[in-house]
């Protein structure tokens, strides 16, 4: 390469203008996307989503066009019906008697800007935490009083990814905070267990506002824990389950199963919490969510969508590991049945 | 070599003459190499900005478990690196493995859009850093080969200088994107595959292929004899550079470079004193996001601030990687290493003792930052003034695969460390061996030892 410097110039001039011109067209291309819908997607129009009224269904709303990441909802039987998108915006959503958690994500200027808010059956923001990470699972206790949200925080750049969670629980009333649930007790086969690698994830509240479920992660395994929120402890009670979901009728818990030691494959399982004895799902995908319940029989959770990078559908399946799974809203995320 | 020429009397202008502090103009190579390298990590940093995000929340992942793999593609990337190095040496290219590090990385950053699940993102971020890990060493011996002696530090100031201003620029890109595009990841990942082609345009426009031919060639001279190797390599490595700097190449027709040649370096006893000490520093330096973790817990620091840490010691490092390599030249690149190390067990005890007062983070931050300013483009520079030119990249391979190495060990045992013993502790016990180790590297790297009948390496810059 023996080219002279006006004309290794030019060159550079011209690969500047080549890769900025692309450039330029992959952002707006992304940039039009937020306007127009994407066709043969649901529709959806702008309208008012409250949290109390019974027989509807909420979620985020995921496909491409002006609503997306928007709380939606459609009647619960009708779940193909327009969807009437709020104006709130979420990554994760979850509700129950009026009292909704809404983890936010927003693009700051050097980093992104997360947040949980805590918000009204009228969607007004009652509460907000500042968050340390990427927003990952949100649950509210079935009476609305506790809320808990689940984030990944991830420790630097350079390229090192590196992951750990933080796993908080709030009283919606008070507004007391217990911004990390590893500083909880916790007994593990009947003894205190301490460790500094233990990580919490997959909140899921019984009715009573005090007991809950989770996922605790310590020495390569996970466990499912019962815990009690005024106690400040957790005891261990099964391994390989994570992001349990308790059922309405608090007998059984759903959840995801590592299927192999060491992949990312996970089979969705349902646990009887008497006999602790599990059964598979007919959804045979790998289910990397934590599930919710529509009501006693049913289980939705979200599945990525074929062929969209970041895009997910939901789906059903019956929770006694009979039938098949069934498509319920493409393009969505955060299924709540409100009841 | 039309550029080679051009940028040989500048970069390669004996010294002696006009004192050792003098400011002399940064080689074009080294400008053309940090610009390039700025331009790569806008490019790499706005995909690992946005990466937590579009794995968590675009793809509904769970990434725990990728810590555990990230431990394997840093050894993965220390081992291409030697690799790298070695290869460089070998063809007598380094900009052509430098080129094929760079234009991996480019390659991978389009694929990550066809990527939806957490295998193949591994698989594409684990071939990512192996061209990091190719590249690494030829571009340092580029750098140096391309700087007389007494000015490396400062031109490997200036490079880390560019390359952490890329960095820093590389997330704002991304979150720019983010707010005119809502999830416009695709957009990230297009913008940073075409950032990072640009970078291998510019190496490929502006800088020299680095086999010798960055000093001009008056007249040929015998070669080398390459007989009793280990010895001679030894003595010959100081009066190596010294007629790189005075535009004297080294050996007209140069014998191929053997692997042989390489194991031989480990041979020169100040390249293995600096090896010695990089492993065992390396061993005892606690990774950034430790470090950050320890901060945030010690100081109650508010969780928004949190992804904000490591721009804080990217800033520091930013601003004083000019200053303290140029330092390293004037007062000695040991000095300054070694007071790099000093700062950052500082850092540790202020992480340990300090009473909690609202300047501490910032305390940290700023030694935990200069500890990088001092070391970063200090050791290559030492290293350098090593090794003859024609086993540059093995040189520096060896010692930075040697010391990423001892740093995954330091990970894994901290990590360790503080599952059994608690945070504090394992700090404490990283504190500790960090000032054992500084003592040793200390003793080993003291000026002029006695079995080594050779001028100290930092001579050329003391006044």
């Amino acid at each position: 390469m023996t080219l002279s410097l006006s004309r290794r110039l030019i060159v550079l001039a011209v690969a500047v203008l080549l890769l900025g011109g692309l450039a330029a067209a992959l952002v707006l291309r992304a940039a039009s996307r937020d306007d127009k819908p994407s066709a043969g997607g649901p529709t959806v129009a702008p309208g008012t989503v409250t949290l109390t009224r019974p027989g509807t269904l909420t979620f985020l709303n995921g496909g491409q066009g002006p609503h997306r990441g928007a709380l939606a909802s459609v009647p619960a039987d009708a779940p193909d019906s327009e969807r009437t998108a709020s104006e709130l915006n979420c990554r994760r959503f979850y509700a129950a008697s009026g009292t909704g958690v809404c983890l936010r994500s927003t693009p700051g200027a050097l980093a992104q800007d997360n947040k949980a808010l805590i918000v009204d059956s009228e969607l007004r923001t009652l509460r907000s935490f500042p968050l340390a990470g990427t927003p990952s699972r949100a649950r509210v206790s079935p009476s609305g009083r506790f809320a808990a949200w689940t984030v990944f925080v991830s420790g630097e750049s350079y390229g090192a990814a590196f992951f750990s969670t933080r796993t908080a629980i709030v009283d919606t009333r008070t507004g007391k905070l217990e911004a990390n649930l590893e500083e909880f007790t916790i007994t593990m086969d009947g003894r205190e267990h301490r460790a500094q690698d233990v990580n919490f994830w997959g909140v899921t509240f019984s009715k009573d506002d005090d007991t809950f479920y989770a996922t605790l992660s310590t020495g390569g395994e996970t466990h499912l824990v019962k815990g009690s929120i005024s106690g400040r402890s957790v005891t261990t009670l099964a391994k390989n389950v994570e992001c349990p979901s308790l059922s309405p009728d608090e007998t059984r818990i759903a959840y995801k199963k590592r299927v192999r030691a060491g992949a990312s494959l996970w089979r969705e399982h349902v646990m009887d919490l008497g006999t602790l004895r599990e059964h598979a799902l007919a959804e045979k995908r790998s289910v990397d969510d934590q599930a919710a319940w529509l009501d006693d029989r049913t289980l939705a959770y979200g599945l990525p969508t074929d062929g969209a990078a970041d895009s997910t559908d939901l789906w059903t399946v019956p929770a006694d590991g009979s039938g098949t799974p069934r498509l319920l809203a493409p393009g969505a995320s955060s299924p709540v049945r409100l009841g | 070599m039309y550029l080679a020429d051009r940028s040989a009397p500048a970069g390669a202008e004996p010294a002696p003459d006009r004192g050792p502090v003098r400011a002399a103009a940064v080689a074009p190579t080294v400008l053309a190499l940090g610009t390039v390298s700025l331009i790569t990590d806008i490019s790499s940093e706005m995909v690992t900005a946005v990466l937590p995000l579009y794995l968590i929340a675009g793809l509904g992942l769970s990434p725990l478990g990728f810590g555990a793999l990230d431990g394997v593609y840093n050894g993965v990337s220390a081992l291409v690196q030697l690799t790298g190095g070695h290869l460089a040496d070998r063809v007598r290219n380094h900009k052509l493995i430098a080129g094929i590090g760079y234009g991996l990385s480019a390659l991978c950053k389009p694929l990550l859009l066809f990527a939806h699940s957490l295998g193949p993102i591994s698989v594409i971020l684990t071939l990512e850093r192996t061209g990091k890990g190719l590249r690494t060493a030829p571009r340092d011996a580029l750098i140096s080969l391309s700087t007389p002696p007494e000015l490396q530090g400062r031109a490997f100031g200036v490079h880390r200088a560019m390359d952490t201003t890329g960095a820093l620029l590389g997330p704002l890109a991304a979150f720019l994107i983010l707010s005119v595009a809502v999830d416009g990841y695709d957009a990230v990942f297009g913008v940073s595959a075409c950032v990072a082609a640009l970078g291998v345009v510019v190496l490929m426009l502006f800088v020299p292929s680095g086999d010798g031919d960055t000093r001009p060639r008056p007249r040929p001279r015998p070669p080398v004899p390459r007989t009793a190797e280990a010895d001679s390599v030894d003595a010959a490595a100081e009066p190596a550079a010294v007629a790189a700097a005075a535009a004297v190449p080294a050996a007209d027709r140069p014998a191929p470079v053997r692997l042989r040649d390489a194991l031989g370096l480990l041979r020169l006893p100040r390249l293995r004193n600096l090896a010695i000490c990089a492993v065992l520093l390396g061993l005892t330096t606690v990774s950034d996001a430790f470090v950050y973790l320890l901060l945030q817990r010690r100081t109650g620091i508010g969780d928004q601030w949190f992804p904000l840490l490591p721009l804080g010691t990217a800033a520091v490092f930013l601003v004083l990687a000019v200053p303290a390599g140029a330092l390293a030249d004037r007062i000695g690149r040991r000095t300054v290493f070694l007071t790099g190390h000093a700062l950052l067990l500082a850092g540790y005890a202020l992480l340990l003792w300090a009473p909690d007062q609202p300047a501490l983070p910032y305390l940290v931050l700023a030694l935990h930052g200069m500890f990088y300013a001092a070391t970063d483009g200090v050791l290559p520079a030492a290293v350098a003034a090593t090794v003859p030119a024609e086993l540059r990249a093995t040189g520096l391979a060896l010692v930075g695969t040697g010391q990423a190495l001892a740093r995954f060990g330091c990970s894994l045992a901290f990590g360790a460390a503080w599952t059994l013993w608690g945070a504090g502790p394992a700090l404490a016990a990283a504190a500790a061996g960090l000032l054992c180790c500084a003592a040793v590297a200390g003793f080993v790297l003291r000026p002029a030892a006695p079995d080594v009948p050779l001028p100290d390496p930092n001579r050329t810059g003391s006044p």
